[in-house]
């Protein structure tokens, strides 16, 4: 059995400045996801168990070929890679079909692995989109998977209960980030990635249709505006006065 | 034909989005029809705002996404609605991407508000991790929007309609086993008018006894940042602010040895007051505060106890 785990390549978040409300992205890195990584990480312990082969695919610009080493270190046996200089910032829907069209040209797929949402964007939309084309079965906020006799048991965390739920093979599965402790890979297993074995296509060699036109349009993607008054407090006794004063306790 | 349909499996957010509907049914012109799924109560509360459509099939589990994504499908020709109103809890948002793409929709998750212009529907959402909030429209003819819950209140009683309606489901690959409420913590800090929110830089458990003294002196809730709650276990996932935890606007938010990072702020930035007490003078957090106040949160803590009690 082949396991997928679909990752996405984003700008590292914790270095995107903000400029005149703007986020700046130049010369942010590109990174993986990092409830990507908890799915990738899923699928290692699922592969280990099952003696399985785990395929990261992924879409988007040229960067991805070295982006997605990362993913190879951390212990995904092969690559299979979307690749075209138009893919930058891609779209829900583009990238579902993109992935998609990609795992229907990897043998024997029995579980697609995915976060709960991207880094970026956290819409939360792909994997659903990816098993509502590829018509199958799907988990969402999976906290804990056992493979078992080709079928899955899941547990999903949702907000007000967990729910244990068993489905047949293929499934989609997404998790959320407390189904495990990401490891960090060795210094080998950083030199081995190099050398696992990556597919590299065009979108035009999948067989899939993908929209023409943006679905969505972006009207403005600003910064929020905070107008906080910034007073500098000295004491204790100062603070709880100024809070007093303006009746926000002592009611 | 064109109309709008809302579904939750929760009630409660359902309602909510009879208050949207209402909206967008003002500006477009446009029928609102709300669809319940095997819930004959929530049918009931429907019915008293809305045209209510109800399904009973056994065959859709609540917890199978492509079930209730092919019986809404299935709805939304019946009914000739193209505009859909879900909610943004787990199993809405997962839900909305299944239904848009069997609809051939554009989607919006995590819409925390939409303004309605000419049949255009204009939504903003968090975006970047929350740094930046997004204004978005779906240019598509049948448009898929999960609204987050309490973004809105609920719609008042102002009379409906109760029908049956029929769908066909294939049956599912899929079996839910059992579902287990949360237990222990049933705290619900959105809901709470202050917050005493707990960061890394509260380095000691002991001193979790004075904050939780703290909050109950100001008659409000103890929260915390994601790591305080996932990586040092100190408070269940119910307390957690922040992208991945709840969006807060409580009237005063006393924020101890928070530093500011925006996957926090994003869930506090609407409360109408902010302090923040932080050790560490370029905390980004005393940008976004009313009242800063640079010091050892250790000394802070009982101190302010002292001085509310």
């Amino acid at each position: 059995m082949n396991i997928v785990v679909a990752m996405k390549q984003i700008p590292d978040l914790q270095q995107v400045r903000i400029r005149n409300r703007q986020p700046v992205f130049e010369d942010v890195p590109l990174t993986l996801g990092n409830i990507d990584k908890n799915a990738l990480e899923a699928g290692v312990t699922l592969k280990e168990a099952a003696d399985a082969k785990l395929f990261v695919v992924s879409a988007g610009n040229e960067e991805l070929e070295d982006t997605v080493k990362e993913a190879l270190a951390a212990g995904a046996d092969e690559a299979f890679l979307v690749i075209d200089d138009a893919l930058d910032h891609i779209s829900s829907d583009v990238s579902a079909a993109l992935i998609a069209g990609a795992v229907k040209k990897i043998d024997a797929v029995g579980i697609i692995l995915f976060g709960e949402g991207s880094g970026d964007n956290y819409s939360g939309q792909v994997a659903s989109r990816v098993a509502e084309i590829l018509d199958l079965p799907q988990i969402g906020y999976a906290k804990a998977i056992e493979l078992a006799d080709n079928k899955v048991k899941v547990v999903r965390s949702l907000e007000d209960c967990e729910e244990v739920v068993e489905s047949e093979l293929p499934v989609v599965i997404s998790v959320v980030s407390d189904i495990n402790e990401v490891r960090i890979p060795s210094v080998t297993q950083i030199l081995k990635a190099g050398k696992k074995p990556k597919e590299v296509v065009e979108p035009d060699d999948l067989d899939i249709a993908i929209n023409a036109k943006p679905i969505v349009a972006t009207l403005s993607n600003l910064a929020p505006e905070s107008a906080r008054k910034g007073i500098a407090v000295k004491s204790v006794d100062e603070l709880v006065k100024a809070l007093t004063t303006e009746g926000l306790i002592g009611r | 034909m064109a109309g709008i349909m809302i579904y939750s499996d929760k009630t409660a957010y359902a309602l909510q989005l009879v208050t949207v509907a209402q909206m967008i049914a003002k500006d477009a012109g446009l029928a609102i029809k709300a669809i319940s799924i095997n819930d004959a109560e929530q049918a009931g509360e429907l019915s008293k705002r809305a045209d209510t459509y109800k399904i009973d099939n056994a065959a859709i589990q609540v917890g199978d996404t492509a079930a209730v994504a092919a019986a809404l499908k299935q709805t939304a020709a019946q009914l000739g609605a193209n505009i859909v109103l879900l909610s943004s809890n787990r199993r809405g948002k997962e839900l909305s991407g299944r239904l848009a793409q069997s609809l051939g929709a554009g989607c919006l998750t995590d819409v925390n508000s939409i303004s309605s212009n000419a049949g255009k529907i204009e939504c903003s959402r968090n975006a970047l991790g929350g740094a930046t909030v997004a204004v978005q429209q779906i240019e598509t003819e049948n448009q898929v929007i999960a609204i987050m819950p309490k973004a809105y209140e609920a719609a008042p009683e102002a009379g409906g309609s109760l029908n049956d309606l029929a769908v066909d489901v294939k049956a599912s690959p899929l079996k839910v086993l059992s579902v287990n409420p949360k237990g222990g913590d049933s705290v619900d800090i959105e809901a709470a008018d202050i917050l005493v929110a707990v960061g890394q830089g509260v380095e000691n458990k002991d001193d979790l006894a004075t904050v939780e003294a703290i909050a109950k002196a100001l008659g409000g809730e103890v929260a915390c940042s994601k790591p305080v709650a996932t990586d040092k276990k100190w408070f269940s996932e119910e307390r957690i602010i922040g992208l991945s935890g709840k969006k807060c606007k409580p009237s005063l938010a006393i924020l101890l040895g928070i530093s500011g990072q925006v996957q926090f702020t994003v869930g506090i930035r609407d409360a109408k007051t902010i302090v923040a007490v932080n050790n560490d003078e370029n905390a980004d957090i005393l940008k976004m505060a009313d009242y800063v106040m640079v010091a050892d949160v250790e000394e802070v803590m009982p101190a302010l106890l002292k001085a509310l009690s």
